[in-house]
């Protein structure tokens, strides 16, 4: 599924025109980024939270070629999905 | 931010939208991608990250409790990884896997 497919649900489900439906969708994630890069958090009940963490610096290893080196502290996104929706993957 | 603030923001920025057309929108995004997982699809939302089911395998378990071992079914989780452009946005424009 790609923002296409969930334009296309939102045109199928309320009476815009394709032209609105993609505007409108595309605001909706705009607002969710501006929202994200504020460091502010989402909860969209039913389906999960996003949330912005810091992460301290920390040292880590070149998986390849086994040298260490210095991961630099930075903020993160995250997504923890609701039990609704983790159950909603299990069921039948 | 919850969802009806969320709803509220995305009326607020259009002025032919009505709230109820807006919470149609969000309520509409949100169905359409759980229906995805449902079905095991993955979901690519271009600039803000993708979203996939993972299977977890079953595995032995320990009730933290009582010490008891219990098998732990295997089962399916959502998985969301972040996209590029967010990814630099939330790190203050500075994308912390370039280098």
């Amino acid at each position: 599924m790609t923002k296409a497919d969930i334009i296309e649900a939102v045109y199928e489900q309320i009476g815009f025109s394709k032209k609105e439906a993609a505007e409108v969708v595309e605001l909706v994630f705009e607002t969710m980024k501006d929202t994200l890069a504020d460091g502010e958090k989402i909860k969209i009940s039913g389906f999960g939270n996003f949330v912005v963490r810091p992460k301290r610096a920390r040292t880590g290893r070149n998986p390849q070629t086994g040298e260490q080196i210095t991961i630099s502290a930075r903020r993160v996104l995250t997504f923890k999905p609701s039990q609704v929706l983790k159950d909603s993957l299990n069921e039948g | 931010m919850t969802k009806s603030e969320l709803v509220a923001a995305v009326a607020e920025a259009r002025e032919d939208l009505t709230r109820k057309h807006a919470e149609l929108v969000v309520n509409t995004i949100f169905d359409s991608m759980k229906e995805a997982l449902q079905g095991g699809d993955r979901i690519e939302i271009r600039g803000f990250g993708s979203f996939q089911v993972r299977e977890r395998a079953s595995r032995m378990g320990r009730n933290p409790k009582t010490g008891e071992a219990v098998a732990i079914a295997e089962k399916r989780v959502p998985f969301f990884k972040v996209g590029k452009e967010l990814r630099e946005r939330v790190n203050g424009g500075v994308d912390p896997e370039g280098s």
